[in-house]
């Protein structure tokens, strides 16, 4: 290695030197987006403390540094899984058959925010936001509607929900067992991840310690009865949407993963028979080789952790599977049609660091909820990666690079530095570190101050945002705006009264006391849920007592 | 709207009309004069309570859960949030109107017409007050409120001028988890009415509570010696005032987890014992004596440096020093003979 | 003493992305201003009571829920109802807002709206030109 350190200091001093004593830099110093400094160029020598047997390997075996699976998409493509949902369950039902008629592979579930907070649509809290973000879902009755005609045998459907994620799961399986479909064959994810929601997304009903007790009760209860379902999604997506930095989405997340692992393990789950249900979920920002770099960081971490530190036994536990969103805080209004091409080379940095699934954002998202013309261009993006660039032929190609193998030991190194942080926070229990860090604002504060920082960069012109800050036109929008229909409200409001008018609400009530013995005997909650869905529950009277049990969480404001 | 508009508003109930007295008496509006005078003969029923302690140690949630408890006991409750104002850009964040949102969330306290809560800037003033906050309380006082708690900038060892203008002064801590008592700094054991170990969920609850118990029951001579040592406000010191403050009370030291509630009731009860001991025993007047004479003198300093400044030639003064033509001793008396001299003129 | 200028950063209804408002409040406290964020999930009443007892001079409201055309006349409402005058301040929408509705906005009483991607700067300068400027129009 001293021929490379030689030659690298006889080109800098001879070659580039004089260069830009001729020309010049365009910036005084180079950072990817999370503010890693980069050089000129990489060579051998700095990846010289990189194994290539110990560190990156072959793709489907430990650290899996390349991808999980030995031939990746040789064997089969990721999945096209754009997330949609508006309106009633009709209009949602129309745009999935339209979205599986286009060739799309996976369901991926938008609910409204009443729904999303555990709330029933005529809730007063609930005026003007029915329907409005995604579908809203009161009752079993909504499921029937929004799957009528799709066979739950043959798509696997991912569920964007949180506090009520419980409910949602239950009302799946309710809806496989009106179809005839065993619950051991459905396929899925409910994303299921308090963490993050106290760290970043705010949909915040139940207190921390109440919240992780009933998600590993979904665990508890998941891996007995829906073996092939994915029982959460521990996402860093919202954390770096919030505006945290690549080094913090991957730290956070994986900290999250640790807590829940520890949290289950605690109550006695065997950590091989829960691993292969847990999935995570990633953004997909622009600095193109600071993200692959991260996914593949991701997968070699979280392997040495299952392994090395809780001691998984069934290589399938050291897994990272996972799941991509291309990044919508990177949308802009102005100029929208900008906005196919950021979501082109965010989708190819997912591809190239081995997402297993992938949604791909429409380029009117920064307006409203996307268009048909729009949902189209995006998934066709996926396809035409997939089907025309020659890409998925070949596992990993950029393994090897000497950039990108420095940039993921770096990353790597940076969010081992997080996570040791949180784990003293917790004196030695990565749980413990998470809880203190949601209650002292230690997340919030690093994700708050990431963003400030980024937004005076912006407003110092020191980032460039184009169509923003620079290349700017005068412009009219002329993007067709899907817009919700108002009646949407009134229609839903209108079948919910009817629902509780026509069910057994004998057997609800003794459903929900049920609920409420389990919630105070610190007993699982998923059975009484259960019964409570199949009798026409609605979601407002199972979380309402959720949280007269628990409490109600409010978070505290740290700008 | 003008001072008699304001004015009649704010005491006949007018919420709105409080609010913008507030502003005008904090920005000194020209109104700002008028509506104080007007409104002074209305206070003086208020019992005042002002919270100080450092950042985090949960100030703002006790502020919450005692504006609950003293509502409950069907009192009315004024609460004054000071935040530090930035000395660069003079900005502010302020309030954690937040913790207002009590048990109920549905019926937060923040909506709750007996509860009125409004924020404001220290705007760069050291000692954990903003300059007009005594104005302030005057105001919530004429307005009607039984209890006001203020909640002062917890920055640390200079956040004593919270005696200015409470009747009752609570000193909240949290449990440490250091061998050093961080506490031990100066100011916080000579201003406390009563004292408070919140987060007392916490190891180390049990030594700030027993340290607390212990110093507080100490002598004022070996209070003196330990906060010299710690380098205490000299001044305050020297003046024995501190312990001629409590005159016979016994600071109580209350344990609360104020996110539970825990503690809140006893810390209330102390709160109003406080105010009762105060009014038997004298002390509150003897307080608001002080108190009173401190301000006027504020008034009186403010109006007579105005005067210099509208009246004096003391900017000639000031060439004249530079130039080294005269001492600054000498100038202020004659800054001083031309201020009498020209007020008696008018 | 100068007055400041009293910002109440609002953001009301179910919607849990902060993170625009967040560094809004943080940038204006730093322009000078006096910011008062309200935290999430408030509701209009909240929004608006916080608006009259703090008695300030702009209400800037962030949603990204769609929700906009409910809520916002609901905040502008009550601040009437619990005696606050609308006409005395400025009220201003920021956030995923469609064009169209921007027209109907205003028309409820919003002196504007900023869509995402406008520099803060933009939205301090429109506050210090805007602010003495409606209330030059209105008696105070």
């Amino acid at each position: 290695m001293t021929n490379v350190n030689e030659k690298r200091k006889e080109w800098e001093e001879k070659c580039l030197k004089p260069w830009l004593r001729k020309t010049g830099q365009r910036e005084e110093r180079f950072e990817t987006l999370s503010g890693i400094e980069v050089k000129t160029v990489y060579d051998p020598a700095d990846i010289e403390h990189i194994d290539f047997l110990r560190d990156i390997g072959y793709p489907g075996e430990y650290p899996f540094t390349r991808g999980v699976y030995p031939n990746m998409y040789r064997g089969r493509l990721w999945t096209m899984r754009q997330f949609s949902g508006f309106g009633t369950a009709e209009d949602t039902n129309r745009r999935w058959k339209m979205l599986l008629e286009e060739g799309e592979t996976g369901l991926s579930t938008a609910f409204d925010f009443p729904t999303l907070m555990g709330i029933d649509s005529d809730d007063p809290l609930a005026d003007g936001e029915v329907g409005k973000v995604g579908v809203a879902v009161d009752t079993l009755k909504d499921f029937e509607i929004l799957f009528d005609g799709i066979p739950l045998d043959q798509v696997s459907t991912s569920f964007t929900i949180n506090p009520p994620a419980g409910i949602i799961l239950a009302m799946y399986v309710a809806i496989a067992e009106k179809q005839g479909v065993p619950k051991e064959k459905i396929r899925g994810t409910i994303q299921n991840d308090m963490l993050k929601e106290f760290h970043a997304q705010n949909t915040l009903v139940l207190p921390p310690e109440p919240s992780i007790k009933i998600i590993v009760d979904i665990f508890e209860w998941g891996i007995e009865h829906v073996p092939k379902f994915n029982l959460i999604s521990i996402s860093g997506y919202h954390i770096r949407e919030a505006g945290s930095t690549a080094v913090q989405e991957l730290a956070f997340t994986i900290a999250d993963g640790m807590a829940y692992v520890e949290a289950a393990m605690e109550r006695g789950i065997d950590i091989d028979r829960l691993a292969p249900q847990l999935s995570f979920f990633f953004n997909s920002h622009n600095d193109f080789f600071e993200e692959i770099a991260k996914f593949r960081a991701a997968r070699r971490m979280w392997a040495k952790i299952m392994r090395d530190e809780y001691g998984a036994k069934d290589p399938r536990s050291w897994w990272l599977k996972f799941h991509t969103q291309t990044a919508g805080c990177s949308l802009t209004a102005q100029q929208p049609l900008n906005n196919i091409v950021r979501t082109t080379i965010q989708a190819l940095a997912a591809v190239l660091g081995g997402t297993q699934s992938l949604h791909t954002n429409s380029f009117d998202e920064a307006w409203a909820l996307p268009s048909e013309e729009a949902v189209r261009v995006a998934l066709r993006t996926q396809q035409i990666i997939a089907y025309e660039s020659g890409i998925p032929n070949v596992v990993d190609p950029l393994a090897g690079s000497y950039y990108v193998e420095w940039l993921t030991d770096k990353i790597e190194k940076l969010a081992w530095r997080y996570i040791e942080e949180i784990r003293k926070m917790g004196e030695g229990s990565m749980l413990r570190g998470v809880l203190r860090g949601i209650e002292n604002g230690f997340f919030v504060r690093e994700i708050s101050d990431a963003a400030a920082r980024y937004q005076r960069e912006i407003e110092e012109g020191r980032r460039i945002v184009v169509g923003v800050n620079k290349f700017t036109i005068e412009e009219e929008l002329k993007i067709p705006i899907l817009k919700v229909d108002p009646e949407v409200q009134r229609r839903q409001i209108e079948r919910l009264r009817k629902v509780k008018a026509e069910r057994d609400n004998e057997a609800v009530k003794e459903a929900l006391e049920w609920l409420r013995s389990a919630a105070e005997n610190d007993e699982n909650v998923m059975p009484p849920i259960m019964e409570a869905v199949k009798s026409y529950a609605t979601i407002g009277e199972i979380m309402g007592v959720l949280k007269e049990v628990y409490g109600t969480y409010k978070k505290p404001i740290i700008i | 709207m003008n001072a008699e508009e304001v004015v009649r508003g704010l005491l006949s109930g007018n919420r709105r009309a409080l609010a913008r007295a507030i502003t005008y008496v904090e920005n000194e509006y020209p109104e700002s004069k008028e509506i104080m005078k007007q409104i002074y003969p209305k206070t003086g029923k208020a019992h005042v309570v002002g919270l100080t302690g450092f950042p985090g140690v949960g100030k703002s949630t006790i502020v919450s859960k005692l504006t609950e408890e003293f509502r409950r006991r069907g009192k009315r409750v004024g609460i004054i949030a000071i935040d530090p104002g930035s000395p660069f850009t003079g900005g502010a964040l302020l309030g954690d109107r937040l913790r207002l949102d009590g048990m109920d969330t549905r019926k937060p306290l923040w909506t709750d017409p007996g509860v009125f809560f409004r924020s404001m800037s220290s705007r760069g003033r050291a000692g954990g007050l903003a300059a007009k906050t005594g104005d302030v309380v005057r105001l919530l006082d004429a307005f009607g409120f039984d209890i006001i708690l203020v909640e002062t900038v917890g920055a640390g060892q200079s956040e004593v001028d919270i005696i200015e203008v409470a009747d009752t002064s609570v000193v909240v801590l949290m449990p440490e988890t250091g061998d050093e008592i961080q506490v031990n700094k100066a100011g916080i054991l000579e201003i406390g009415d009563i004292y408070v170990v919140n987060k007392a969920d916490l190891g180390g609850a049990e030594k700030v509570e027993r340290w607390l118990q212990y110093m507080l029951s100490l002598d004022e001579e070996s209070v003196q010696m330990l906060s010299q040592m710690t380098h205490a406000d000299e001044a305050r010191l020297a003046s024995g005032e501190f312990f001629e403050r409590r005159k016979g009370w016994n600071p109580p030291v209350i344990k609360t987890v104020a996110d539970r509630g825990e503690g809140i009731r006893e810390l209330a009860d102390a709160i109003e014992e406080h105010f009762e001991y105060m009014k038997k025993t004298g002390l509150i007047d003897k307080r608001r004596r002080e108190r009173v004479k401190r301000e006027l003198f504020e008034i009186v300093m403010n109006d007579v440096i105005k005067l210099v400044k509208e009246k004096t030639d003391y900017r000639e003064m000031i060439m004249k020093l530079l130039k080294g033509e005269t001492d600054p001793y000498t100038a202020a008396e004659q800054i001083v003979e031309e201020v009498i001299h020209n007020a008696g003129k008018e | 003493m100068e007055k400041k200028i009293r910002v109440l950063v609002a953001k009301v209804g179910l919607d849990g992305h902060d993170r625009g408002a967040k560094v809004l409040a943080r940038f204006l406290r730093d322009s000078g201003f006096e910011v008062i964020y309200t935290g999430l999930h408030r509701t209009p009443q909240e929004v608006a009571m916080a608006a009259v007892d703090e008695d300030v001079d702009v209400v800037g409201i962030s949603l990204h829920s769609g929700a906009h055309l409910t809520l916002v006349p609901k905040v502008i409402n009550y601040i009437r109802e619990y005696g606050g005058n609308p006409e005395e301040m400025l009220i201003l929408v920021g956030g995923i807002i469609p064009t169209d509705d921007i027209a109907e906005l205003k028309k409820m009483g919003v002196d504007e709206v900023f869509i995402p991607g406008t520099p803060i700067s933009e939205i301090v300068d429109f506050i210090k030109k805007k602010l003495p400027e409606k209330r030059k129009g209105n008696e105070r």
